[in-house]
């Protein structure tokens, strides 16, 4: 390589880093007790609990919603989900015009509220923190442009690692030899070995960061025609029931299993349907959801709408980016993996101070 | 040690496996249940293996 080139790489290499480390820090310190969000919320929110009638009849959707939203006046639903190991239905209702939400366990054989089992204050605050760092869309966006910085610095450390490994075995680390040159082995080192997993981590965060704009687009292009025959959003008074419309979309994709409703008015619906989600139960489909739009006002069926491939891709991105999909082995080694990225960056940050002559 | 050059093939053949072993990994696990996500796992954590092998092996 001439040496002009190189230098170009290493200033690609040494900008990329420097701009987004402290971000990419914040994101992997956040992200390790992140991965395992579910064990956390288990361990400090379990309680002993049964439903009010285990064996009794279950209320319909209609009748759960309206025990969710007596106890939350003025409130509008925003979506309704499913708890797979008991007979709890999970309602989350909004002030119209207001951010926030509240999100209420209801037991389907009552109407009583359950205890909730996930939602942790500590892991919301860390995963706001992760997601945008309480500043919403932009917040979102700058975090995935600090991803694509990674990626720039990925590559560019890749073809930086051959000059330096020209004459050293893989691997080798010269523990003896002044703290910079150890340092620098551990950095190559760590940084060869976690480069897939980094780079999948990092491109499907940046896809993840994407969510709002992708999800606004599907509406606004997919789902546009259906909106056309109304005016006016359809009115709460209006709404046809609940529990037909998820029959009816049932009925639309069969074998498919249910996920969750978004109510007519949600970041995931139009103003006029109900959007019932369900996913297919294969494991690679399990993380694909479809869509079936209920009329609100109707509650016929309105369309089942494809995924599109943005769609198809975001919803594959979050099961690669948030290591969940696999079981606690693979959720040990996304810990592992963000430990050493975490000596990556470190290492990096030394090495320029080092370098610069701040540090001796 | 060998003190010559070493060849772009011979500097990222082990980065390289590393690389193809964890990808497959990452996606077998995703495509399949049970077994599968043990292999993946396994496949995966060929990158964790060979940093601790190299810390203990290659150090001097």
């Amino acid at each position: 390589m001439k040496a002009s080139t190189l230098r170009a790489w290493s200033w690609a290499h040494k900008w990329s880093s420097l701009v987004s480390t402290l971000f990419l820090l914040m994101l992997c310190v956040t992200g390790l007790p992140l991965v395992f969000t579910h064990e956390i919320e288990e361990a400090a929110m379990h309680q002993a609990w049964t439903p009010a009638h285990p064996n009794g009849p279950k209320l319909d959707l209609d009748q759960v919603l309206a025990a969710a939203l007596a106890r939350k006046p003025g409130e509008v639903p925003a979506f309704m989900s499913f708890d797979e190991d008991r007979p709890v239905v999970n309602v989350t209702s909004v002030v119209p015009g207001k951010s926030g939400y509240s999100f209420q366990p209801i037991d389907q054989t009552s109407g009583d509220p359950a205890p909730s089992v996930a939602g942790h204050p500590v892991m919301e605050f860390l995963l706001q923190l992760h997601t945008d760092m309480f500043l919403g869309l932009p917040g979102m966006l700058f975090l995935g442009a600090m991803g694509l910085l990674l990626v720039v610095a990925l590559v560019s450390g890749v073809v930086l690692y051959a000059p330096f490994m020209r004459r050293l075995p893989f691997g080798t680390v010269r523990a003896h030899k002044a703290a910079r040159t150890r340092w620098l082995d551990y950095h190559n080192l760590l940084g060869a070995v976690t480069l897939a997993w980094v780079l999948v981590v990092g491109v499907t965060g940046v896809v993840n960061t994407l969510a709002t704009p992708i999800i606004a687009y599907w509406k606004d292009t997919a789902l546009k025609k259906l909106t056309t025959a109304y005016d006016a959003p359809a009115p709460i008074a209006a709404r046809s029931s609940l529990n037909a419309a998820v029959e009816r979309a049932k009925l639309a994709l069969p074998g498919k299993q249910l996920q969750f409703v978004a109510f007519p008015g949600s970041t995931y619906s139009t103003q006029h349907h109900y959007a019932v989600f369900f996913h297919g139960d294969t494991p690679l489909t399990a993380h694909l959801t479809t869509p079936a739009l209920i009329d609100a006002r109707t509650g016929q069926l309105a369309a089942v709408a494809p995924t599109p491939w943005y769609v198809a891709a975001l919803s594959l991105s979050q099961p690669l980016h948030f290591g969940d999909y696999g079981g606690l082995p693979l959720k040990i080694l996304w810990a592992l993996l963000d430990l050493a990225t975490i000596v990556i960056l470190g290492s990096g940050l030394y090495l320029w101070l080092v370098k610069r002559g701040t540090l001796k | 040690m060998s003190r010559g050059h070493l060849s772009l093939w011979q500097v990222f053949r082990i980065p390289l496996a590393v690389a193809a072993l964890s990808l497959f990994g990452l996606v077998v696990a995703l495509l399949g249940d049970g077994a599968w996500d043990w292999i993946g796992a396994a496949a995966l954590g060929a990158s964790v293996a060979a940093a601790v092998w190299a810390l203990v092996a290659r150090r001097r």
